[in-house]
């Protein structure tokens, strides 16, 4: 007579050490196996697209700092895009590309993170995601020259940033462009050569692009499936059809494929950087004639910006008045989740948290 | 059946309390011996053995509070921090803060807990692990117990874990923990099977189940002349420590504590405590059967080899706790049955064969021997991992593309979205 089984049911979450914030999934085994997933999101939620309806634009800028918070450049100046071309405010150049350097350093400081928690999932005891939090620290005490802050930055406004960067910011961009990429090529030597990593990761929570495609799924996952998808070059906003650089892309869509490109797009922020500070040129960081307060005219505007997790874009209605009549965020860690289920039915436990930090999510952005 | 007189440490507190005529005991022991009078020879027999018992057990508890500094403090170098350095010199201090704060925290007990499963669990596991202590030698002729089957006493105590593992996930009523306790028997019944088996080269060696035996018998250390039983022992020990890369009972990142979820205070603090003086025990066992034991050159005393050659060994282990991640079950188990099973097996014909050749062997003959084996180890750990390591060649598995560079008109053809 066979043994009885019955599979067990775990809520994993909202408390956590591995959900990555306050989320929540209501997990069915079969022994060590997953057969069903249900994520649960909310947890977080605190209503910021509703707060936007009654604070003026530049207000709303704080509000995204909080969402992804650990991106909260790429956020500002999602927002800001949207704003600009709602208002048609056209920003001044150096603003653009002090912007464009912000918006390059968060993507590297974001990826530090996705990669450092992936393989804190994983089971390492801290100690990448250590050396990682390490150049990641470096990068927010360059924000802190830049504009005072380090997570909620709050930096860019209507027309550029609100102030320009002060002198001893270059030459610590500069120090830290330089030692960078001897740190990813220390990374490489520890991690992606590791058979531990290999063995893990390999093949693990495969989704081919079609799927990707369908669940409009966006970033470095869609990336890691071999498909060219990367706004910075599909649409090119700010300043970006005026640099230079690759596109990392891997084909094999498991959970290494999306680490790897991770840690190559790293390279290429480095590179945009570089090319940023060759052209940038002395100016004001905003133009004089934007109003502090705007009142854009009544219509609705939409720009989509390559955040380091994929599509962000803020979709702003405006019925003329200071403050926006609608805010919507496609926010691209709660799309990015969409296909969890896909991914964790089949695997083990152990691939669930590691299939889970892959995906890199925030939970600031999913529940907003 | 071995003289309670070999030990030293024995002999001496024995004596000291004794006024026994015994030949052994003149001019030995403190005070000139003799604190008891005469006919109560039995109590001193007795009262030694407390004594000792209750100085090593002390000793194992400061050692643990050491090894929690040092692992710490090792891993904040590993991992680019100083590690604890703010109560006592170099923060040596911080683990009896540790402790104290442990045992003042409240005592949590679930309401759908087991009381007496969950109160034992605890316990039972910090026996096994005390226990080990009591047959290792921890220099010439400080030991508390020589007993002629050490090692089949370890093997035996080593896996009476597994009881208290179990015992504290049914107790607990934590499903993290049943997890924990599912993978953890899975494991350690795997593990026993290579761990066994590769001490088998070194007992052919020796001769002899009993650890001073075989520390006397390494004219020169085992690891050199037995490599692949020495590389089998470590890693299996880790596992059966449940320690980094095999730590999936205690997967922090996966099942929150394991088995450990549900507890807290000094219950928490028992499977600490216990789990470190698992891994001290385990070290001083890898010390005795491999690495030479007490023996070392002279000005330097046996017990301070000893534990320095201990430390050395946790220094491993905590080396490799800092830098790998964590294997999968399955991935735990194939590598138990499919690579470490054959090598204790090819292990095992190779020791019979060079003890056929050379019976009794000399140093110059262990040193021949020592050679066939390195040459053996290498090669079978190499075939091992062509055949059973992972085949990752990142390019071809399409993990790397070539980068694809941006010019203004090259924006290559999506696939077009399925219409469903």
């Amino acid at each position: 007579m066979p043994l009885k089984t019955e599979p067990i049911t775990i809520n994993v979450g909202p408390q956590h050490p591995s959900t990555h914030g306050v989320f929540r999934m209501r997990v069915t085994f079969d022994g060590e196996e997953v057969i069903d997933v249900e994520p649960i999101f909310g947890y977080l939620h605190r209503g910021s697209e509703k707060l936007a309806e009654s604070r003026t634009y530049t207000q709303i800028v704080t509000l995204t700092d909080r969402m992804d918070y650990v991106a909260s450049m790429t956020s500002n100046l999602s927002f800001i895009l949207s704003v600009e071309k709602l208002s048609g405010i056209d920003p001044s150049p150096r603003g653009v590309w002090l912007r464009m350097i912000a918006a390059e350093l968060q993507r590297i400081a974001s990826h530090l993170v996705a990669t450092g928690f992936f393989l804190q999932d994983l089971g390492t005891l801290g100690t990448p995601l250590i050396y990682m939090m390490r150049e990641r620290e470096t990068i927010l005490e360059l924000f802190e020259r830049l504009c005072g802050a380090r997570i909620t930055n709050s930096y860019m406004r209507p027309g550029g940033v609100f102030m320009d960067a002060p002198d001893d910011f270059w030459p610590a961009l500069d120090r830290f462009l330089a030692d960078m990429p001897h740190r990813i090529d220390e990374y490489e030597d520890l991690i992606s050569g590791n058979e531990i990593v290999a063995v893990r990761c390999d093949g693990v929570a495969v989704v081919d692009s079609q799927t990707l495609i369908d669940a409009s799924i966006t970033g470095p996952m869609l990336r890691a499936s071999g498909i060219d998808w990367d706004l910075r070059n599909r649409q090119p906003y700010e300043y970006y059809d005026r640099v230079k650089f690759n596109r990392p892309l891997a084909t094999a869509s498991d959970n290494y494929a999306r680490y790897i490109v991770r840690i190559h797009e790293m390279r290429e922020s480095l590179g945009i950087i570089k090319q940023c500070l060759e052209q940038i040129e002395p100016g004001p960081v905003r133009p004089e004639s934007v109003p502090f307060l705007i009142r854009p005219p009544a219509g609705d505007s939409y720009v989509g910006t390559e955040s380091p997790k994929g599509e962000l874009g803020f979709y702003l209605v405006s019925d003329g008045g200071v403050a926006p009549y609608r805010c919507k965020v496609r926010a691209p860690s709660l799309i990015n989740l969409t296909l969890l289920r896909e991914m964790l039915i089949g695997d083990k436990l152990a691939d669930l948290f590691v299939t889970f930090g892959s995906i890199d999510i925030n939970m600031g952005e999913v529940d907003r | 059946m071995p003289d309670p007189f070999d030990s030293i440490l024995y002999q001496y507190v024995y004596c000291t309390l004794s006024s026994t005529d015994d030949v052994a005991c003149v001019g030995s022991g403190l005070f000139g011996g003799g604190l008891l009078p005469g006919g109560l020879e039995w109590l001193a027999y007795v009262l030694t053995a407390v004594t000792i018992v209750a100085v090593l057990i002390n000793a194992i508890l400061g050692g643990v509070l050491m090894m929690i500094w040092g692992e710490r403090r090792l891993l904040g170098r590993f991992q680019g921090r100083t590690g604890p350095n703010r109560w006592g010199p170099f923060g040596l201090l911080t683990p009896i803060a540790d402790a104290v704060k442990t045992m003042f925290k409240e005592d949590v007990m679930p309401t759908v807990s087991d009381r007496l499963v969950f109160t034992a669990a605890p316990i039972l596991m910090l026996f096994p692990a005390l226990l080990i202590y009591a047959v290792l030698p921890f220099g010439a002729g400080t030991w508390l117990a020589d007993i002629n089957v050490a090692l089949l006493f370890i093997i035996a105590i080593g896996g009476a874990n597994v009881l208290a593992i179990v015992a504290a996930a049914l107790g607990s009523g934590n499903r993290y923990a049943m997890f924990s306790a599912m993978r953890s028997v899975a494991m350690l019944i795997s593990y026993e099977i290579p761990l066994v088996i590769s001490l088998i080269g070194v007992l052919m060696l020796s001769g002899s189940l009993s650890l001073v035996a075989i520390v006397n018998a390494q004219t020169l250390p085992f690891f050199i002349v037995q490599p692949l039983g020495f590389f089998v022992f470590l890693v299996a020990s880790m596992a059966e420590l449940n320690r980094t890369p095999f730590d999936v009972a205690e997967a922090e990142s996966e099942i929150v504590a394991g088995y450990m979820t549900d507890y807290s205070s000094m219950k928490f603090g028992l499977f600490f405590l216990s789990e470190f003086a698992a891994t001290i025990a385990t070290s001083g066992v890898i010390t005795a059967v491999f690495l030479g034991g007490w023996h070392g050159f002279d000005p330097i005393p046996s017990q301070i080899w000893f534990i320095g050659k201990m430390v050395a060994v946790l220094a491993v282990i905590v080396w490799i706790r800092a830098s790998w991640p964590r294997l999968r079950i399955d991935q735990i188990m194939n590598f138990a049955w499919k690579a470490l099973f054959e090598l204790t097996l090819i292990n095992l014909v190779v020791s019979g064969i060079l003890l056929l050749i050379w019976p009794s062997p000399s140093t110059t003959e262990l040193w021949y021997m020592a050679g066939i084996n390195w040459v053996v180890f290498l090669a079978s750990i190499y075939i091992f991992g062509k055949v059973l390591g992972p085949k990752h060649d990142p390019v071809k598995a399409g993990n790397i593309q070539p980068d694809v560079t941006l010019s203004d008109s090259d924006a290559p053809a999506l696939p077009t979205g399925g219409g469903d």
